[in-house]
């Protein structure tokens, strides 16, 4: 029971997981848990498709640079997330409303 | 064997995230990801990618979760769980991401995929390094002048204004 | 051309010119151009006598001319007018010349220093070719045209000093009284011309003895032209202008309510006499005499001088018609002409009277006493000798005395009434008339001569003042006074009773042309008045010498008392003296209902219809202009134009929700987006 499917059909779950935590989430640290769930998913991807695709090593290193800005996002993120504490006293995404019309 | 070993690792993931996504607790669901991190490098390690499992569990477990486990810490409210965490976009959240997910597995069904065979390597390492510093040379360096970018910005970001 | 056609034409319309240019500038010729309608009116006359004379000369009795011309065709109809010239037309152009021209010339010292003057001349002139028109007419349609202007001419003539509110409104009443009369006269013409087919009288007459209509229409038509004479001859009960129109100038009173128009009526009834039937004619007849009667009644208790005379020619016309009515219908001419003769000569008379207290009045600067009042006057026969002559021969012509020509007249009409009454057994009440009318006429015709010129003056302050009139004003008196003496009407008989003077002998009658033989013919009637002229002659001397001197107990010796007498006939002294309240019984009956009727009119007009139906066209169409600017405005501006903004409006504001600034739901729609898409895919 090894197939390219299987791991792909994790994939979806872990990436339809992350985009409903980002949507529903209201803690802009949750919300960025979501976000490394959909990275994670488009990881697993890619290394699905480099072994069942001819043990393609591109895949591998795809999914390195991908968790490398992974890494260098999740960096700034937290530092705009720690200043927007500071300023606002709060995380609550849904009170960050700035764009609001 | 193996396919139990398999199953258990997937159903592990699996819950994992739903409990990342679900649990109101912060502190759980950051515990969750690392369990669904895991989970996510037994999956390589199912794949015989040796290098990218290990890199899984140094680089997001020993990095990003210790820094989201440090955000939420220096974020956190004395009295922290509030009135309700869900918003209104549950439901409807819910059903387009169930659309989505059922759309995502319908695709995967009907696509005639090509199987090629593959041999086992020994071990990814040496391949990898070798494509980064011939074939990827230039998005290796990039990522570092990415990640200097990052490193300075989140610096600055993260100072007081004074 | 033919000299007839010469004359007449001159005789017609030089008169005419004078009026045209008088009335446009005469202000501005030199004397205010009085000399050009005296000239024109003056060479009338010439004409007039020329005719005249040759009519003498030719003693035709059979004259007759006609010169037609068309003036109106078309495919149903043609009108052709004309003139028609034979005896009778010469000898009342020249009685309307005659006293035409002595009003001219009368008027000269009478209007002198009016601010009008050459307007007065100018409606003369008017007036006489007007009057011209009847004479000479020939058909019934210039007949009318011409009865119209003439009573156009009467009403500028009686309101000419329209500064007087009673002068304007006397000229209004006369003018409206004809036209009541001269209803009765168009519809009798247009039965004529509806049966007919032709206006001229020619035609008429040959239709009527050709049966074309007959009997009660026929007596319908004769009775429609005699109101035409009942208005314009002031008979009952259209008599009330008469008496009013004497506010007009004496010279107008003269020449237009003594000789001329009223005498239209019956030179009317002369022309058409041979179409009347017997019940028109016995109709005319009683209204003649009665109003002949009535008339009389009334004037004897006249104080006004010239009243006295206004009465006197209703009274006078009456018998013209009534002479009319019984048959002698050229007895009615002749009285026609003699009575023109002697009326305007008692006018003028009358006018030099009032001219003198006038004048004693202006010296005396005294404004309130009436000219006109015979209570002012008395013993005036020393001071105005010629004036007392001229007004004593009139006065005797009009009694009927011998010797003047009145006499010859008056025993004509009487005869004829008498020989009426003797052919057909009945009619008494017609002598009651006329031999009463003539008694009460001699009557008052002396009261007036005895109170104003004769005894002592009642006004001695005044009677100091008087004078004598001016030449110019006593010329006519002169004249018209041997004009009323027998000899110029008998001639060439010297017999002052005779009746077979030229006149008689140019003036024939003719026979009625109403078919059936129902009227009398000349013959019987002709027959029937030779066998009653004595009998009439002998009563009416009596009932003349009656009257004169009755006047004379009660006025000149004053034996008899006329107040005691008054007195004990009250009531009826009353109705005489109020003229029996005709003119209160029309105002109560006609005019007042009539005024309220137009007061309705008005209102329902005024207030109804202009407020309700003209100004609801307004309301309605303001109230539709609502409803459509309703419709407009809050609907389809409103409603449609604006609801695209408001409706783009509120879509924008909906779509605004969708900005919410939360970042996690635009990744919801991005997500959304995503599945959207797989699901077209799908399909």
């Amino acid at each position: 029971m090894d197939s390219l499917q299987i791991y792909l059909i994790l994939a979806a779950i872990l990436f339809s997981l992350g985009i409903f935590a980002v949507i529903t989430r209201r803690n802009a640290i949750a919300v960025l848990m979501g976000i490394e769930l959909i990275l994670n998913a488009a990881n697993l991807n890619f290394i699905a498709f480099a072994r069942f695709g001819g043990m393609n090593i591109t895949g591998h290193i795809f999914a390195l640079f991908v968790i490398v800005l992974a890494v260098a996002e999740v960096a700034v993120a937290l530092a705009i997330i720690i200043n927007i504490y500071q300023n606002f006293n709060s995380i609550n995404v849904d009170e960050a409303q700035q764009l609001k019309q | 064997m193996i396919n139990i070993v398999f199953w258990f690792f997937v159903a592990m993931t699996v819950v994992a995230a739903f409990a990342v996504v679900l649990s109101k607790n912060l502190v759980y669901a950051a515990v969750s990801l690392l369990v669904t991190f895991l989970g996510v490098a037994s999956m390589y390690v199912f794949l015989w990618a040796d290098f990218m499992a290990g890199t899984q569990v140094m680089i997001y477990i020993g990095g990003i979760l210790i820094l989201i486990l440090f955000g939420i810490m220096l974020t956190h409210k004395i009295a922290s769980v509030r009135v309700s965490h869900a918003n209104v976009q549950r439901g409807v959240g819910a059903i387009v991401v169930l659309a989505l997910f059922t759309g995502l597995v319908w695709m995967i069904n009907i696509s005639p995929w090509i199987n090629e065979p593959s041999i086992e390597p020994v071990q990814t390492v040496e391949t990898i390094g070798t494509l980064l510093m011939t074939d990827y040379l230039l998005p290796f360096e990039v990522a570092s002048v990415l990640l200097l970018g990052a490193l300075i910005g989140a610096a600055v970001l993260a100072r007081k204004d004074d | 051309m033919n000299i007839f056609l010469q004359y007449t034409l001159l005789i017609y319309f030089l008169p005419l010119i004078a009026f045209g240019i008088q009335i446009f500038i005469g202000k501005r010729l030199p004397r205010q151009g009085d000399w050009l309608s005296i000239g024109a009116v003056l060479a009338t006359l010439v004409l007039s006598i020329a005719l005249f004379a040759g009519m003498l000369l030719d003693y035709n009795p059979d004259f007759k001319q006609n010169f037609s011309f068309t003036w109106l065709e078309t495919t149903n109809f043609k009108i052709s007018m004309g003139f028609l010239v034979d005896n009778i037309t010469i000898i009342m152009l020249l009685v309307v010349a005659i006293i035409s021209s002595a009003s001219h010339i009368y008027s000269l010292k009478y209007m002198e220093g009016d601010s009008r003057y050459s307007r007065f001349y100018a409606y003369l002139s008017l007036f006489t070719f007007s009057m011209n028109g009847i004479v000479l007419a020939n058909s019934f349609m210039l007949l009318y045209m011409s009865w119209e202007l003439v009573g156009l001419s009467s009403y500028l003539l009686i309101g000419f000093w329209f500064e007087k509110d009673s002068a304007s409104n006397a000229g209004k009443k006369a003018f409206l009284t004809n036209r009541v009369g001269d209803i009765g006269f168009f519809i009798g013409i247009m039965l004529l011309f509806t049966a007919i087919g032709s206006f001229s009288y020619s035609e008429v007459f040959a239709g009527v003895a050709a049966g074309k209509i007959s009997g009660t229409l026929l007596t319908l038509a004769g009775i429609g032209l005699f109101m035409g004479a009942v208005g314009k001859s002031a008979q009952f009960p259209l008599h009330i202008w008469l008496p009013d129109a004497m506010e007009g100038p004496t010279p107008v009173s003269a020449l237009i309510h003594a000789a001329t128009m009223v005498a239209a009526g019956v030179f009317m009834m002369v022309r058409v006499f041979p179409i009347l039937t017997p019940d028109a004619l016995i109709l005319i007849a009683y209204i003649g005499g009665f109003t002949a009667f009535f008339a009389a009644t009334i004037a004897i208790t006249r104080t006004d001088i010239k009243q006295v005379l206004a009465y006197s020619t209703l009274s006078q016309l009456g018998y013209m018609i009534m002479s009319v009515g019984t048959g002698a219908y050229i007895a009615a001419f002749f009285h026609l002409a003699i009575h023109a003769m002697f009326k305007a000569n008692l006018f003028y008379g009358a006018g030099s009277v009032i001219h003198g207290m006038h004048h004693s009045l202006h010296e005396l600067d005294d404004h309130e006493t009436d000219a006109q009042d015979m209570r002012n006057m008395g013993g005036l026969r020393v001071k105005m000798p010629i004036t007392y002559l001229a007004m004593v021969i009139s006065s005797l012509a009009i009694s009927g005395v011998p010797l003047f020509s009145g006499f010859l007249s008056k025993d004509a009409i009487l005869a004829g009434t008498l020989a009426l009454v003797e052919r057909t057994h009945s009619h008494h009440l017609l002598l009651f008339f006329g031999f009463g009318a003539a008694l009460i006429t001699a009557f008052y015709m002396f009261r007036m001569i005895f109170l104003t010129f004769h005894n002592e003056p009642n006004k001695p302050k005044i009677f100091k003042h008087i004078k004598e009139s001016p030449t110019a004003m006593l010329i006519p008196l002169v004249v018209l006074s041997m004009l009323s003496i027998f000899i110029f009407y008998t001639l060439p008989n010297a017999n002052p009773i005779s009746d077979q003077g030229w006149f008689t002998h140019l003036v024939e009658p003719q026979e009625s042309l109403v078919p059936g033989h129902i009227n009398p013919s000349v013959h019987e009637i002709e027959e029937s008045i030779h066998h009653s002229h004595n009998p009439a002659m002998i009563t009416s001397l009596i009932v003349a010498g009656l009257g004169l001197l009755l006047a004379w107990f009660m006025y000149f010796k004053k034996i008899i008392s006329a107040e005691v007498w008054a007195r004990r006939i009250k009531p009826l002294y009353n109705l005489s003296f109020n003229k029996y309240y005709i003119d209160e019984l029309y105002d109560k009956i006609l005019y007042q209902p009539f005024l309220k009727i137009a007061d309705w009119v008005a209102y329902l007009d005024w207030d109804v219809y202009d407020k309700y139906f003209i100004n609801g066209f307004g309301r309605v169409t303001e109230w539709i202009a609502k409803i459509v600017g309703i419709a407009d405005y809050d609907g389809l501006d409103q409603g449609i134009v604006d609801s695209f903004g408001r409706n783009t409006n509120r879509l924008g504001g909906a779509l605004k929700k969708l900005q919410t600034g939360k970042i996690q739901n635009y990744v919801l729609y991005a997500a959304l987006a995503v599945v959207i898409l797989l699901i077209i895919q799908m399909l």
